[in-house]
């Protein structure tokens, strides 16, 4: 095992990333002209970054495997955006960003990032309302707040129901100015497939024209990875039916290590299953837990319709177990919190794999509120309900119409149902400070690394990630990098290191077509997703976790022997492109296995039911555990551990409470 | 002036022409509806006759009619190559399309309904402005103008003429019906408070004027 | 209150084996009309395909999944479909249903449409976009870079990152911020121009002029943009506008025709009032 240098800059954390800026290499102008770099994916860590490397100077090549970069995955984020701006005077600062989010995360997660996160965040709201992002103003015509989890101060900037798009269209509207110019040379419908390394430098990558099937060599100095998060490995997501884990995934076969793979989100306010036709998830913004109450009836196998149930047959378990936060304890705590009265047998609906949401307390607070306003003395209950669900209706409408047109229910008049369903991954490919892989060359932005949010991220702050590496951290960093590139000339894809590339995509996506097997690649994901899911998400022990390691392993020999894949790889063949995403997630699936089977601790979204206080809340182990584990591909199947301490110098550790 | 030329080439500037001229037609429509108002009085059409002879003698009223009949022209002409553009801009043509659910049949029939207007117009002009103009009107009324009401009495004792014209008033009422307000959305007037009234306005207008007109060769047949 | 250790292997089958007979096995059967294309220069032709237990939960999309794991088995090449985000925001689902884009029901996408909305024995046209600027890749997936094209030529505002002042030094009124996010919801998945008669862009062209041009910071570039934008929209080849309103009767987001009257006014001012020239 050896140890990573994290090349964390000396000094006080404050001073740090104010002094690396100033002293970070730059790259002229005219060198920067010749200096080519491909940037994978155009979500927001991905776009923003293409565009602000363009608008330096770089030459930019940006690949996405949807018809546009506009459609990234980003663009479903719900309910908002982190900064520090102290706007609602209620005592944000920089630090306060900074603590909760090293606090959310469990204490596993790099203080020098964090805190470079939390001085950054504030620019990017500068940036994005400058780029015309419509973010949600008062009547005086400043901008709004709304509160999310695991903080005590109101500081999430949004955009309705759709902050995430907002921002994504704020980034590709200036991804597309750079196209515009020539500056951004964009490949939509394009999936890379390979990276390309020459004297052990990331030198370019092999891209799949998703069209034609055609493998096209591209070089770039540096590669850019921004290929989002691998929530997809337990079929069942939040994420888009087409995020996948393949460009990480190939890289860490190619030498960049793979972080904390074991820690997933598993966001609590999702619309729960309906059935084993269910093709994806779809989650319901944490910012409905502003003013939704979570409740399961106190008695068990309760039938009775869920307005029937007397308030004080309720159960507030969330209110109950953790009254300082409430509703709004971060998103691990509150999705073991269902799972437990769900398991316990206090579930709600046809599955019993669920807990109500209800907005009637809030409503009817908000019709209240109105009728004074209006001048109404002594509102009836139907009053304050009519004039509250219209001011619900303006801030969660879209949400509210989701949920009706998924399960056919009326959310305004029956409380919502929802269960936790995996939302987000931690985890992802090793960085430095400066964003690079352990591949020199290879930078990795964006929920694809696994940087800023340790065990366990926080509402509303994976937005600010994407956007911060993209915007402001990367292209600074990455100079550090190009400033010592700058003689060499840009290398010819006849070289022998693109072909052997060219030939190792191309050996898999034949072997998957000549296979014939019997079964479709869903078939295999689907099975992949019940073990990744049963045994490795929210609740994980050691003999569960060996058991899916095994299964896993059976499940990988079965998929190369038996998967059916139609057609041929020089097409547009979207099942060879699943078939391709599917063999990556098995292998990742068992990396994550063996990953939660190392940690023997509790911490943030990882949760080993071995390892739990009396009251059943994670138990860490800071003695043992206090590192980052970085797996290294060792290209036989098995991978090796590296640590990366966890330095807190600035952070009192603590057990975390929200009690 | 590079930029207006070819703003009028663009898309916007195409369809503004279309509402410029359309507009235009419907401020003639409305000064024709009135002068021929006159046929409801019952005076043999004395007064009616002596309108026409003004709008027949008048230099001014002669000049507009140059000008109408060349915003005529570029209605048609560019109503014609917008709709040719259109069927062009899809030509693979869907199966199955159900236009009714999110659009009135009218607003997407201007092309056919304008076709229609300009068959009836082919048919009008000859019936009454070619006779006016140029052939000569046979008689002359008791004030010594030309008897234009005798030609249409004749014309219109052929319940045939009657039943087209009616038929070609309703093809105008939903020309109109779309053709109104959409002048006011492609010139950019859209607003909250004033599109509700000046649809209001466009669907009294739509009605009146071309009842007002069929009327006239139904009160002639029933020699009211 | 400690966690139990319940075998959720066994709890997850058992529930799964549940749902699928509480809802899942759904009773309806339906005839699809699915048109099926090789690629581009194919002509293509419409093929009929018969489903069955398709239950109402689910999404018009997982019923595909049903029917395309249905053709995988049986050797046949699956039908191609875009779509990606699944909950009605990324805008790549595309199907034109029983003449509509995204379907019977209003205000929703291809996705989020669900088979409650069909009834049993029903017969289903599916088709994909048709427009000269929308071109056929394969069966129902069509080509919309042509959108891409549009907002590079200048659906934005020039601001390179890190020029930006403080988000809070620029007070925007709340009703304007409102209709600048309203034109802005446009999820760009041309269902606008799917359905027009004249495939028109207008609305989707319109709703990225008027969000920019509601806000003080598109101020700068107005007139500039609107001129541009239309000329790309030109010459992509999409049809003119005549008013009919389908789009905005289609559009899963609502977006406003009062938004194409708004970049009608701001291409009258840029033509024939600013000095600018596009």
């Amino acid at each position: 095992m050896s140890a990573l240098n994290s090349n964390i800059p000396e000094g006080d954390l404050t001073n740090k990333w104010t002094k690396f800026k100033s002293s970070v290499p730059l790259v002229n102008p005219s060198n920067k002209r010749s200096i080519e770099v491909i940037v994978v994916g155009s979500g927001l860590a991905g776009a923003s970054a293409a565009a602000t490397l363009a608008e330096m100077g770089y030459k930019v090549k940006c690949f996405c495997f949807q018809d546009s970069p506009r459609r990234a995955h980003s663009i479903a984020a719900q309910g908002g955006i982190n900064a520090a701006k102290n706007y609602q005077n209620d005592g944000d600062s920089t630090y306060r960003l900074f603590y909760d989010t090293i606090k959310g995360g469990d204490y596993r997660a790099r203080e020098a990032n964090v805190h470079r996160l939390a001085e950054v965040s504030a620019n990017i709201i500068d940036q994005c309302v400058a780029q015309g992002v419509p973010l949600a103003r008062e009547y005086g015509g400043l901008l709004d707040n709304r509160s999310f989890g695991g903080t005590q101060v109101q500081r999430t900037f949004y955009a309705a129901g759709q902050t995430g798009q907002q921002l994504l269209l704020g980034a590709y509207s200036a991804l597309e100015r750079q196209i515009g110019m020539g500056k951004v040379e964009m490949f939509t419908r394009h999936e890379m497939l390979e990276v390309v390394k020459i004297d052990g430098k990331a030198r370019g990558i092999i891209a799949r024209n998703l069209l034609t099937g055609e493998l096209e060599r591209h070089f770039g100095h540096a590669v850019v990875l921004g290929t989002g998060g691998y929530g997809n490995v337990f079929y069942l997501s939040t994420n888009a039916m087409g995020s996948n884990v393949t460009a990480a995934w190939k890289a860490n076969k190619q030498g960049a290590y793979f972080a904390n793979p074991c820690y997933t989100q598993i966001h609590p306010t999702c619309i729960p299953v309906s059935g084993d036709h269910q093709s994806k998830l779809t989650l319901m913004s944490e910012s409905l837990r502003n003013d939704g109450r979570i409740w399961v009836p106190k008695m068990k196998d309760d039938n009775r319709k869920p307005t029937d149930i007397p308030e004080d047959e309720r159960d507030y378990y969330l209110e109950r177990r953790y009254p300082a936060f409430g509703n709004l304890v971060p998103r691990d705590v509150a999705s073991r919190a269902a799972k437990e009265r769900c398991d316990a047998g206090y579930g709600v609906g046809a599955s019993k794999l669920a807990v109500y949401l209800d907005f009637k307390a809030n409503t009817e607070r908000y019709g209240r509120i109105e009728a004074s306003k209006a001048g109404i003395a002594n509102p009836d209950k139907e009053t304050c309900m009519r004039l509250g669900t219209a001011v619900v209706k303006e801030k969660y409408g879209n949400l509210f119409d989701m949920y009706a047109q998924i399960t056919g229910e009326n959310p305004y008049e029956t409380p919502m149902r929802i269960y936790p369903a995996v939302h987000y991954t931690m985890g992802g490919l090793w960085v430095d400070y400066n964003l690079m892989t352990t591949v020199p060359g290879l930078y990795c932005t964006g929920e694809a690394n696994f940087s800023d949010h340790g065990a366990n991220r926080l509402g509303a702050s994976a937005l600010m990630q994407g956007l911060a590496d993209g915007y402001f951290v990367l292209p600074y960093t990455i100079g550090a990098y190009l400033s010592n590139e700058i003689s060499v000339k840009a290398i010819p894809t006849d070289h022998p290191a693109f072909a052997e590339a060219e030939a190792r995509a191309k050996g898999i996506l034949d072997t998957l077509i000549n296979i014939k097997g019997t079964k479709s690649v869903d078939h295999f994901h689907k099975r992949l997703g019940l073990i990744m899911w049963d045994k490795c998400g929210m609740a994980r022990s050691e003999e569960g976790l060996k058991w899916a390691v095994a299964e896993i392993q059976k499940l990988k020999k079965e998929f190369w022997s038996d998967v059916r894949v139609p057609g041929t790889a020089d097409e547009y063949n979207t099942e060879l492109e699943k078939a391709g995403r599917v063999a990556d997630f098995i292998e990742l699936g068992e990396l994550m296995c063996l990953d939660a089977l190392n940690r023997n601790e509790s911490c943030g979204g990882h949760f080993r039911e071995e390892y739990q206080t009396e009251e059943g809340e994670a138990l860490r182990d800071d003695e043992n555990y206090a590192y980052v584990a970085a797996w290294e591909n060792k290209g036989d199947g098995t991978f090796e551990l590296h640590k990366e301490e966890l330095k807190f110098e600035n952070i009192k550790i603590a057990q975390r409470s929200y009690k | 002036m590079g930029s207006i030329a070819n703003a009028f080439s663009s898309s916007i500037g195409k369809k503004l022409i279309m509402g410029l001229t359309g507009l235009f037609l419907i401020s003639f429509l409305v000064v024709h509806c009135f002068l021929n108002c006159f046929v409801f009085i019952p005076d043999g059409g004395l007064m009616f006759n002596t309108g026409a002879h003004f709008m027949a003698t008048n230099w001014l009223i002669r000049a507009m009619e140059v000008v109408l009949m060349a915003g005529l022209l570029l209605h048609i002409v560019q109503g014609a190559r917008l709709t040719f553009q259109n069927q062009a801009a899809r030509p693979v043509k869907y199966a199955y399309h159900d236009g009714q659910s999110n659009s009135k049949w009218y607003s997407r029939s201007m092309g056919l309904l304008g076709t229609l207007l300009l068959i009836f117009l082919v048919v009008h002009l000859s019936q009454f402005w070619t006779v006016s103009r140029f052939t000569g009107i046979p008689s002359n009324d008791a004030n010594g103008h030309e008897d234009l009401y005798a030609v249409m009495k004749e014309t219109f004792s052929n319940v045939g003429w009657v039943i087209l014209y009616v038929l070609s008033m309703i093809s105008l009422a939903y020309h109109l019906l779309h053709g109104f307000a959409s002048t006011f959305q492609t010139m950019g007037w859209n607003h909250k408070k004033y599109t509700p009234i000046i649809k209001a306005i466009g669907v009294g207008f739509s009605i009146l004027i071309p009842l007002l007109f069929a009327a006239m060769p139904v009160w002639i047949y029933l020699g009211l | 209150m400690r966690l139990g250790v319940p075998d959720l292997w066994s709890q997850i089958s058992n529930l799964m084996s549940q749902i699928s007979i509480e809802m899942s096995i759904g009773n309806m059967n339906l005839t699809l009309k699915v048109w099926r294309q090789k690629n581009t220069k194919d002509t293509g032709k419409m093929v009929d395909y018969k489903v069955a237990n398709i239950s109402p939960d689910m999404s018009f999309l997982e019923m595909f999944d049903v029917l395309n794991e249905d053709l995988i088995t049986k050797g046949d090449d699956p039908i191609v479909f875009d779509h990606d985000c699944r909950e009605g925001i990324c805008g790549m689902c595309s199907m034109f249903i029983n003449g509509r884009p995204h379907g019977p029901k209003d205000a929703v996408t291809t996705c989020q449409l669900h088979m409650r909305s069909f009834k049993d024995g029903d017969t289903i046209v599916v088709e994909p976009w048709r427009a000269k600027a929308f071109p056929v890749i394969k069966d129902l997936t069509v080509d919309r870079s042509a959108f891409d094209r549009v907002i590079a030529a200048g659906g934005f505002i020039s601001v390179n990152t890190g020029n930006a002042q403080d988000a809070n030094a620029l007070p925007i009124p709340k009703a304007q911020a409102d209709s600048a996010f309203e034109a802005a919801a446009c999820i760009g998945c041309g269902a606008c121009v799917a359905t027009c008669k004249n495939a028109s862009a207008m609305l989707f062209v319109s709703a990225k002029i008027s969000q920019l041009a509601l806000l003080p910071q598109g101020q700068p570039e107005r007139y500039k943009r609107v001129q541009n934008m239309v000329a790309q929209m030109d010459a992509e080849g999409f049809g003119n506008c005549t008013n009919t309103g389908a789009c905005e009767a289609e559009c899963p987001k609502g977006i406003s025709l009062e938004n194409i009257a708004r970049m009608n006014r701001d291409y009258y001012s840029a033509k024939f009032v600013s000095e600018e020239e596009g």
